[in-house]
């Protein structure tokens, strides 16, 4: 070997550690196409060799089977990849190219391919190029359950995820104490920290069966409709303006109401989609199946006078097509109102066939300006006689009259068309009801050409999303995150599950019974995976920090909702009234009206008083050009689109808020004049905080250490008793006349300071 | 490696990667110890955008926005058609409206009367630039100036118009440019947010503001505009509650520490210490927001400069010297809406009041920056949604009319920050109706001001449901003419 060629190897084999490592070492043995090669191919090649036809350069496309074996189109001895053979492959040719000029992709792109990609592809194509299809456009089979006689295994749910954990050598937490468990499961199932009296008794149970009857008494408390609704308010876009520039009221709580019920009654899956997306159409509608079809009208309405009515009405059914596709399919089909889908399998004219299903809808862009209408038409007036039958499950005072927008179709008001770019005067061909075929083809035989028809294409057993996608959301609302993190794009973009096996077992399972939800919760909640401790080895965070793979319970703050209902149930203010009209509890000055227009009966914050100042944190009243703030600080949704997954952040503006909120404030003197009319030690009444704050008993340590903070509180305020004075002097809720300031202020702030804990507005 | 990493950064969710390798493959380990610096700072609390990760030399750190909320009338202001005067009550050529659509407030009208401007203009400056007498303090800083008289827009509108100008896009949904800068570069300041927003409202007819121009959209919520309030709390919650003092509230802090560290200690979760640190953030910033908003102490000068009116907390006025404060503390976006600027009848009324709110401290924030040395790294943009018709909406008559929305051509000034002073950029035919050089459209102007903070337009991208999202969304075209 000469000097020069030993040299040559010496670079190249550096070069090849300094890159990414050294690929070959990292490469799995068998390399899937779903998991390895497709999302680098949509990821770096579909936005010019993909679905979309109009943007495919050279003719080339690399998004099908028959496409990626083709011969290429300048001359037919040469193929886009020759099983077996990298070197025969002008894919693999291009990619490993060192002439930029036939370098793909293109340097100027600015997405190149890493070493590992190519070797990657590389390995792909000799180990014989296997095609697969989408791995969600598969329909969920029913799955083997890999065994394991392993003691921690509960159910059928640990023995997937103790798989993938032997695989890695990690070993999952212990079941998590008493304590924790019944917080954790309080707050998943109702949104509210048990009370005193269920953490006692269940403390005091040591059959085998108490988690489970705890399971099932929560299950079946009237909360769990409400905990369970506001992920679907969020999906749904639900709120109580209009939106849009003079953002006036409206009032769909009834439906919200529906939801409620619906969640607490437990209907299946497949029923509370159908009346929502098609309860006008059904045989034997009602007023209640009326009703739920509200979801499709929970878009934003424009009432800004001048605008042109067709493009606002064009932008409703827009929101109708995307909000579908991305709550139930979990696919986000918007791309292709434009321009064919740049990386999944969707058609501008599969966009606007979707489109076609609610675009009969006899309705206006604009019907009139600012107070015009609280319910545009199509809609539904709600009567005493309503509330005393079908519709006892609406909270209606008896003297109100409400109206709700429904959906209803008057069929062949309008043939649907292409919009060339989206626009809404652009119209090019006419199309007529039909479902993107990469999904599942709308067979017509088989399904009306409706809405109703739309419902049974999604329900139907061959759909491969549905269930996926529903299993999915739960588990991210149970988890923090789904098997599918991107819940929302279960496409060729989005994330690939990390337990693909489970997923498809939890989706088939579930379709499977009967479309049970509150079995699917218990299901999961049962199992050893959920009821894992929450504690974290400095070890497990370098090996998993994202916890992909449950060898622990992670910890997630609580949301924003159950925030304010934390305070106010400790503290015995939250008034657990179910449903009705939104509330206006308070909120700082002058919000509403510097952001208005200044029109309409919305355009200045009226704060309501008594108890409606203490419903849940879901009743708040959402104004969508201002919604409340210390929601949105919260990560709560804005309402104005689906959305199907929120943030869990960290920031100083929320920690102002439990400093300095009134709400917090007044509920930490509410609660502290509780504990001063207990006749107890102050240990006592610090153990009865951690009680009722934080669902666990104080440590000896942690009594002593807020004993000692208590006096000198004690201290500070009989210093400064004019300073106790103001400081207990907050909210509307009366407070006797007798209380002695100072001790009260002294023990407000030990509570308040406990709502302060990172512990108490988090799920461990 | 370089691209995948920055990539990586951009999609600064620390749990992205792991999931899109998928599991079962051995590498979910190997990816860690990789890409070990992407898992920073879990929880998301910590300043971990992009932070500073520019993609050429920036010409503006900071940028300071006064948007005049309801589409102040460029006929009026800046663009100079003196055509319209002598065509005063003569129909629109449908040559020159060549089927423009028209709102519904215009389009039932029978004809469309042309009318110029009743306000004088002369032209300022050693640019020679025209202003209307509407305007006298801008007219006396037209050098340090850069008028855009081709801007152009989709909408026609308030509400699609105003949310495509801050957010690219005319439906909600999608982050506004201060979230977009927040997350490219972060904060340069870390007792403040990187992005924060005013509100003040003129005489005028109002249009309201939406809090979905600020949102966050798809970013991570740490990127929201902040909204600052005339109220006792400039940041909403920021001050203790009465009866609270600072030093008590610095006890509970420590006592909150304690416990917390102890709770972290037992589960070993790195967003306990988040929280901490988050706690301690917002007590520094209970220090820092209330140094910034108290004007008791600006030298005479400044008050002359801004006008009385900039001691009222909530005016324009008040507001633009905030907003200097804010940007002199390294907030990289600024950004203010005054509402009532949306003259549909009485233009002749309303709009003198209206320009009169804002002339004078929108001269002084270019003024004070300047003599601080402050203005060649701040960019200002002041202007509007869309522009004005140059027919009447309703009555027309000798001394009074009225104008509907116009997308197709309006003005907007920029000034600092590595634009050219002294300059106009674009034409508008003689009627002020359509563009006949250099036309401007949002998403230029969106790259020409990611550009000027030193990032691409094109690189400056969030993926988001299996798409790459920019504040351009697939267009815009830097307009290098106006850069200095």
């Amino acid at each position: 070997m000469s000097q020069g060629k030993l040299l040559l190897i010496l670079i190249s084999i550096t070069a090849m550690l300094s890159s990414c490592g050294s690929p070959s070492a990292q490469l799995p043995e068998k390399v899937s196409y779903n998991f390895h090669i497709r999302p680098i191919l949509s990821d770096k090649c579909f936005a010019c060799h993909g679905p979309d036809e109009n943007a495919r350069a050279q003719e080339l496309g690399l998004h099908t089977e028959a496409a990626l074996f083709a011969p290429l189109k300048d001359d037919d001895t040469r193929f886009v990849i020759t099983k077996n053979k990298p070197e025969m492959s002008e894919l693999y040719l291009r990619i490993s190219s060192q002439d930029t000029s036939l370098l793909m992709p293109p340097p100027e792109f600015g997405h190149t391919l890493s070493e590992n990609d190519i070797a990657l592809i590389k390995k792909w194509i000799e180990q014989g190029a296997t095609y697969e299809k989408h791995w969600s456009f598969i329909p969920p089979k029913e799955t083997v359950v890999p065994e394991s006689k392993d003691e921690w295994v509960m159910n059928e749910i640990d023995q997937f995820v103790l798989a993938k954990l032997n695989e890695v050598d990690l070993t999952p937490n212990k079941i998590a104490d008493k304590e924790q468990l019944l917080k954790r499961a309080s707050m998943d199932l109702t949104g509210l920290l048990p009370s005193i009296e269920l953490q006692n008794r269940f403390m005091a149970d040591d059959s085998p069966e108490a988690y489970e009857k705890v399971l099932d008494e929560l299950l079946a408390d009237k909360h769990y409709g409400e905990k369970m609704a506001v992920h679907w308010l969020d999906v749904a876009r639900y709120a109580d303006s209009h939106g849009y520039q003079d953002d006036g009221l409206r009032t769909m709580w009834p439906w919200r109401d529906w939801v409620i019920h619906a969640f607490n009654e437990n209907y299946s899956y497949d029923k509370f989609l159908t009346w929502q997306l098609a309860g006008d159409l059904l045989p034997n509608t009602n007023k209640e199946m009326l009703l739920a079809t509200g979801f499709n009208r929970n878009h934003m309405i424009t009432q800004e006078g001048g605008v042109i009515d067709e493009e606002y009405r064009i932008e409703y059914v827009t929101d109708r097509t995307n909000t579908f596709s991305t709550a139930f399919m979990g696919l986000s089909m918007e791309c292709a109102k434009c321009h064919d889908h740049k990386f999944d399998p969707i058609s501008q004219k599969n966009y606007y066939e979707t489109f076609a299903f609610f675009d009969q809808v006899p309705e206006k862009g604009l019907v009139g300006t600012f107070d015009a209408s609280f319910a545009d038409p199509p809609s539904m007036e709600i009567t005493n006689e309503d509330i005393e039958g079908l519709l006892a499950f609406i909270n209606k005072a008896p003297d109100d009259s409400v109206s709700v927008m429904i959906m209803e179709d008057s069929v062949g008001i309008r043939s649907t068309h292409i919009l060339a770019r989206g626009i809404y005067e652009n119209k090019t061909d006419t199309v007529y009801m039909s479902t993107p075929e990469a999904v599942l083809p709308f067979d017509t035989t088989k399904f009306p050409k409706n809405r109703l028809g739309l419902t049974q294409w999604l329900l139907d057993d061959e759909h491969p999303l549905t269930s996926r996608v529903f299993v999915n959301r739960v588990w991210q609302e149970i988890f923090g995150a789904g098997i599918v993190k991107s819940s929302g794009d279960f496409g060729l973009q989005g994330d690939l599950p990390t337990h693909p096996e489970l997923l498809e077992w939890l989706a088939y399972d579930f379709k499977d019974k009967g479309w049970d939800i509150k079995r699917l919760m218990k299901q999961i909640m049962m199992s050893a995976t959920y009821k894992q401790s929450s504690a974290v080895s400095e070890n497990k965070l370098a090996i998993d920090p994202g916890n992909n793979y449950y060898s622990w319970k992670s910890r997630i703050r609580f949301t924003a909702e159950s925030i304010k209902d934390l305070a106010m149930a400790s503290s015995g203010l939250l008034n657990a009234e179910i449903g009705g009209p939104s509330v206006k509890p308070y909120q700082p000055d002058g919000l509403w009206a510097v952001a208005s227009s200044g029109r309409g009966i919305l355009k200045e914050y009226i704060q309501d008083h008594n108890e409606d100042l203490y419903r849940r944190g879901m009743y708040t009243f959402i104004k969508r050009t201002v919604p409340p703030p210390t929601m949105i600080m919260f990560d709560a949704s804005q309402r104005g689109l689906c959305q199907v997954k929120r943030f869990s952040t960290n920031t100083p503006l929320q920690a102002l808020i439990m400093l300095n909120d009134p709400t917090i404030l007044e509920s930490s003197r509410v609660l502290a004049e509780k504990l001063m009319d207990d006749e107890s030690s102050i240990e006592d009444k610090i153990k009865k905080g951690y009680q009722l704050i934080l669902c666990r008993q104080a440590s000896s340590e942690e009594i002593s250490l807020m004993t000692d903070y208590h006096k000198k509180q004690l201290e500070r305020f009989e210093a400064n008793s004019d300073q106790a004075l103001k400081f207990i002097t907050v909210g509307e809720f009366p407070m006797a006349e007798s209380r002695d300031s100072v001790q009260l202020a002294a023990l407000m702030q030990m509570v308040h300071t406990l709502f302060n804990l990172e512990e108490a507005i988090t799920k461990s | 490696m370089e691209d995948e990493f920055l990539e990586h950064r951009y999609n600064i969710n620390r749990r992205h990667f792991l999931g899109k390798i998928g599991l079962g493959l051995g590498s979910a380990a190997l990816s860690a110890t990789l890409l070990p610096k992407l898992f920073d700072g879990i929880g998301g609390g910590e300043q971990e955008a992009l932070a500073g990760v520019t993609h050429f030399a920036p010409k503006a750190k900071r940028i300071i926005m006064l948007f005049q909320n309801g589409a102040p009338s460029q006929l009026e202001s800046f663009d100079y058609k003196p055509l319209l005067n002598k065509m005063y009550d003569q129909d629109l050529p449908e040559s020159i409206r060549q089927g423009q659509r028209l709102t519904g407030m215009t389009s039932g009208q029978e004809r469309f009367p042309l009318v110029g401007s009743i306000f004088d203009f002369k032209q300022h400056g050693q640019a020679g630039t025209w202003v209307s007498d509407l305007f006298p303090n801008i007219a006396k800083i037209t050098d340090d100036i850069c008028v855009i008289k081709s801007m152009h827009t989709d909408a026609i509108n308030h509400d699609p118009a105003l949310t495509f100008m801050q957010t690219g896009s005319q439906i909600g949904g999608r982050p506004g440019m201060g979230s977009w800068l927040s997350y490219g570069l972060g904060s340069e300041n870390e007792n403040l947010p990187a992005f924060c927003v005013l509100l003040s409202k003129g005489q005028g007819n109002g249009q309201g503001v939406y809090s979905k121009l600020w949102s966050n959209g798809f970013l991570d919520s740490m990127h929201q505009g902040v909204k600052f309030s005339a109220s006792e709390d400039p940041v909403l919650y920021l001050n203790n509650p009465d009866g609270m003092s600072k030093d008590e509230r610095r006890i509970m802090l420590d006592q909150l520490s304690l416990l917390n560290q102890m709770n972290y200690e037992k589960f070993g979760d790195p967003e306990i210490i988040t929280k901490i640190k988050q706690y301690e953030m917002a007590y520094r910033m209970q220090t820092a927001v209330p140094e910034l908003t108290d004007m008791s102490k600006e030298p005479d000068h400044i008050i002359k400069l801004y006008g009385s009116d900039c001691l009222t907390p909530g005016t324009y006025a008040a507001n633009c010297l905030l907003a200097r404060n804010l940007s002199e503390s390294g907030v990289r976006f600024v950004q203010l809406y005054h509402q009532g600027w949306d003259q549909h009848a009485n233009l002749v009324g309303d709009m003198p009041g209206q320009a009169l709110d804002v002339d004078r401290a929108s001269a002084a924030l270019i003024t004070d920056l300047k003599q601080r040395g402050l203005l060649n790294e701040t960019l200002v943009i002041w202007g509007g949604e869309f522009g004005r018709t140059n027919y009447c909406q309703g009555t027309l008559s000798e001394t009074n009319y009225g104008r509907d929305h116009h997308p197709k051509a309006y003005s907007i000034w920029m000034a600092g920050g590595g634009v050219k002073a002294g300059m106009s950029h674009g034409e508008t035919d003689e009627f002020g109706y359509n563009i006949v050089k250099d036309p401007v459209s949002v998403h230029d102007l969106h790259a020409t001001i990611l550009h000027l903070m030193g990032l691409d337009h094109e690189k400056l991208t969030y993926k988001h449901l299996g798409r790459r999202f920019r504040l351009t969304d697939v267009e815009g075209e830097i307009v290098k003419d106006i850069l200095a």
